[in-house]
């Protein structure tokens, strides 16, 4: 049987704190000028999906409703040449999208109506708070149960290395100019909960370790608990990437933004699990003096 | 090291998988398309002699039916095809007549055995089922004004009568200011108002005008007023949407002054706004003599010219109608009979006492928003909803003699009397309503989210499964039925649990596979680890099962609850995705360790072996 190879991983934290340094400060400029391109969930507003039975030309359309009173309304194809998507500047008032649809109806064109939103100014506002509080909420829990479980220093770490993904994630949608809705809030949350659990199970062994080994220093028990779990740590974000891939090409257009946003987060999570909580830890001067002493009746081997 | 389970333990996985299959095996039986019958009334006899008549008619208009079924109240009818179930509706209508209420239904299939066990399968979200949903805001600041209006006559009312002097009685924000000439006077209506208006504050501010009186509605009474427009609310809304002839509406509360109301399955979306979207009232007011009163136009052109005078007081407002037909006098003519609550009632009996002969208008007042634009600080375009009310004279009759809580309109066409019964009926409302988010769905979008969720579950997992079995070979296998069995387990407990699917939900299915296998994944690099450390292969099993368990607990544990979160602070789609997720991370602890485990177990567990596929 062979040893395991033990990777430097720490050897090259200045090059990872350069990196991520880096990355989050375009992502927070980008989000501080530019700020993300709100959905219809969080702006508000009204939009109107419609379904043709042959390829609809967009540019006609928008013709047709500027003529018919619609002040600069959005036309796009949503998913496919026969699906259009509509978004109305303006007037948020509810009878507006049959008044769309009737508009698109009227030189005798079969049109599906498949889809309206309208979403009133201040449930936008609402659902931005709310966003906002469950992202902070998220993190201080987490941060208080790392505290509990693990040690101070392990859940700076965590909670540094959550807002590291969140950030970058928020970022790239900002710098890409994706659209930002509901569900890709969700998979930012999900994203916390993904690069949670990565940082947990890497913490979890970097502790084992810290207890377990008794002559190395914190960078070469970090590095050999890196190491033991970095198959695990691909293998995990291999599957996961495996099924966004399937939802990002086949899940269709309402979720195309959420597969898009945990692809993003899986990633950067991979990577801030092995860099970020590691390098965080360090910086703190994490050693075998945090760890030693387990409470007694501590939660450990008992099942299966 | 053996690897052995004791029996329970073995019976235990055995009896939850089970348990797993039984549950999730509901959704096997999609349900029929249904057309349902009912009364308009609750008295109604609906037999098997309606029965009869409903089947003959489907049978004249050549849709297959099958299996009518009647329980006294309302009866079924199941179809072969979905696509005639539109038809089947207008046909059963047209036979029926107004009397029944005809909606489209979804009849379940469940095999009694299984229904009996509390088997059901999966409620499907709007977003695949198709459907409209709507977020009503009750406008609580209205009621509240109505009533001190009301509570400003009364009080007006009895200091003339207790003989109180006031200089100037009015309402000023939500209060009342009165002014007085001495405090003696003040000192009096105060007492008066605190014993016979339990529900109005005086208020004391500090360095007020010792002549002027403050009043304000109590916490208590305020939350009480509340609380009842949006109990009212409910309940009219709950009869609109009856009107609509859908199967499993839900109207209900949300947050203070919020009302959700989704209608899945609607597919004459503009109709079901049309009646929802009603944000109405009524009032119904006598006839002005002379000059004095509010010109209102008539909501669609009558007989009776373009416009008529009626008082500025309202007799009774949509609040005291509770119900309102068309029906048929005894020579036939169209009419509309109207119910009023107790006190809605007594009030009509004394204003009409001294008025036969006048005219009785019923103003229909509508709550509508428009924008308007103005400009932000830094010059940009700021759009901010301004509602606006419409009143319209919808009916405007001859008072023939004193009225009571029962008494009708006549002299109207049918068309006009079935559209004002459901005008009156509309309007019965409480406190105004303004829609804040609508969101519809074709029926053909919903059907094409169902498959696409399905395809990226079908192609995600089998993907993971390859993934699994090429990295983990022997190993693999046993996750991968693992990973199926999760994904059986998380069926079986969102149906029985009555939790909706949506299409973020099955997003989170997805994703529930994609992670599931990490508990997996984590065990064995633990017994790869163990072998490479030189242990024995049972050792390594059993090592590698009991040192990932912490990592597991921990990793699921925090995973649970950002889950939590999520479903705390989420609207609809969003809960769903938290829904799945969470039910994911507890079954996926369970197979991946306990389902996987055990089979390892039982296949190698206490045999030698020379070399470990893992």
């Amino acid at each position: 049987m062979t040893e395991l190879k033990v990777y430097n991983f720490m050897g090259i934290r200045k090059i990872a704190v350069v990196f991520s340094a880096i990355m989050l400060v375009v992502s927070i400029a980008s989000l501080s000028i530019n700020g993300l391109v709100l959905g219809l969930d969080f702006s508000g507003g009204t939009q109107v999906e419609v379904g043709y039975e042959k390829p609809a030309d967009v540019g006609e359309l928008r013709q047709k409703l500027e003529a018919a009173g619609f002040e600069g309304p959005v036309v796009v194809h949503y998913g496919s040449e026969t699906d259009v998507l509509i978004r109305l500047q303006g007037k948020p008032d509810q009878g507006l999208a049959e008044k769309v649809y009737e508009v698109l109806q009227s030189d005798g064109q079969q049109v599906e109506l498949r889809r309206v939103d309208f979403v009133g100014p201040q449930i936008g506002e609402e659902l931005r708070e709310d966003g906002g509080l469950g992202m902070l909420a998220a993190l201080i829990v987490v941060m208080l149960y790392v505290a509990i479980r693990f040690q101070f220093k392990f859940s700076v770490g965590a909670v540094l290395a959550l807002a590291h993904d969140v950030i970058i994630t928020l970022g790239v949608f900002s710098l890409a100019r994706l659209e930002f809705d509901l569900t890709v809030l969700a998979a930012v949350l999900a994203v916390v909960g993904y690069s949670l659990n990565d940082t947990i199970v890497v913490s979890d062994r970097i502790r084992e370790n810290f207890r377990k080994i008794r002559k190395a220093t914190p960078v070469e028990v970090i590095n050999e608990s890196l190491s033991q779990t970095l198959w695990r740590t691909i293998n995990t974000s291999l599957t996961t990437m495996l099924v966004l891939l399937a939802l990002f090409f086949i899940g269709g257009e309402l979720i195309h933004n959420f597969a898009i946003a945990l692809m993003i987060g899986v990633g950067i999570g991979t990577y801030s699990s092995i860099y970020v909580a590691a390098t965080v830890m360090l910086a703190m001067n994490v050693d075998r003096e945090d760890l030693l002493e387990p409470e007694e009746g501590e939660l450990v081997d008992d099942l299966p | 090291m053996p690897n052995k389970f004791p029996l329970w333990k073995n019976l235990m996985v055995l009896l939850v998988v089970t348990f797993g299959f039984i549950y999730a095996s509901a959704n096997l039986f999609p349900p029929d398309p249904a057309i349902q019958l009912s009364g308009q009334s609750g008295a109604m006899q609906i037999d098997d002699a309606v029965l009869g008549k409903v089947e003959q008619s489907l049978d004249e208009a050549g849709i297959e039916y099958f299996a009518g079924e009647t329980d006294g109240e309302s009866l079924l009818v199941r179809l072969r095809d979905a696509d005639l179930q539109l038809r089947a509706k207008e046909v059963i209508q047209a036979e029926m007549g107004g009397d029944y209420i005809v909606a489209l239904n979804l009849a379940p299939t469940t095999p009694q055995w299984l229904s009996d066990l509390g088997g059901k399968p999966m409620k499907l979200g709007l977003d695949l089922s198709g459907g409209v949903h709507f977020l009503l805001e009750v406008d609580l600041d209205s009621a509240l004004a109505t009533r001190l209006e009301g509570d400003l006559e009364d009080v007006k009312k009895a200091l003339r009568e207790a003989r109180i002097r006031y200089r100037s009685l009015a309402l000023k924000g939500n209060q009342i200011v009165g002014q007085f000439r001495d405090a003696e006077q003040v000192e009096k209506a105060e007492a008066l108002i605190r014993t016979n208006y339990r529900d109005l504050q005086p208020l004391s501010e500090p360095g007020q005008n010792p002549l002027v009186l403050k009043l304000a509605l109590s916490d208590l009474a305020a939350r009480d007023i509340e609380d009842n427009a949006i109990k009212q609310n409910l309940t009219s809304l709950r009869n609109r949407v009856n009107e609509l002839g859908v199967s499993e509406p839900l109207v209900s509360r949300q947050g203070k002054n919020r009302i959700v109301v989704e209608l899945p399955g609607v597919q004459d979306t503009a109709e079901a706004k049309r009646i929802i979207g009603k944000t109405a009232n009524l009032e119904f007011r006598l006839a002005a003599l002379d000059r004095v009163g509010e010109v209102f136009d008539f909501r669609t052109p009558s007989g009776q010219g373009p416009d008529a005078r009626l008082e500025s007081n309202a007799v009774i407002t949509g609040e005291n109608v509770t119900d309102a037909r068309a029906s048929f006098d005894e020579n036939g003519r169209p009419q509309v009979n109207i119910t009023l609550d107790a006190k809605g009632g007594w009030q009509m009996g004394y204003a009409t006492r001294d008025n036969i002969g006048r005219s009785l208008g019923v103003l229909f007042i509508e709550y509508k928003t428009k924008l308007e634009k103005s400009f932000g600080e830094n010059g940009e375009l700021v759009l901010t909803p301004v509602p606006f009310v419409e009143k319209n004279i919808i009916s405007l009759a001859t008072i023939q003699a004193q009225l009571g809580k029962q008494f009708r309109i006549t002299g109207l066409e049918q068309r006009e009397s079935s559209e004002l019964a459901l005008l009156l009926r509309a309007g019965a409302l409480a406190a105004p309503m303004y829609i804040v988010e609508e969101r519809t769905i074709g029926p053909s979008l919903g059907a094409d989210n169902i498959q696409l969720g399905v395809k990226s579950v079908t192609v995600g997992m089998a993907l993971v499964l390859l993934f699994m079995l090429v990295i983990y070979r022997a190993f693999g296998l046993f996750a991968n039925v693992a990973l199926a069995m999760n994904l059986v387990l998380l069926v079986a407990f969102m149906s029985l649990m009555g939790a909706t699917l949506t299409l973020p939900g099955i997003a989170g299915i997805v994703l529930t596979v994609g992670m599931a296998v990490d508990a997996n994944v984590l065990i064995f690099s633990r017994i790869r680890e163990e072998l490479a450390a030189g242990s024995s292969i049972q050792g390594a099993i059993s090592g590698g099962y009991d040192r990932a368990f912490v990592s597991i607990l921990d990793a699921n544990v925090t995973t649970l609850i950002v889950a939590l979160i999520l479903f705390l602070i989420g609207s609809g789609p969003v809960q769903g995705f938290a829904v799945t997720l969470s039910i994911g991370i507890v079954t996926s602890m369970f197979t991946a360790i306990l389902l996987t485990r055990s089979l390892v177990n039982l296949t190698i567990g206490g045999r030698k072996i020379e070399k470990l596929w893992i």
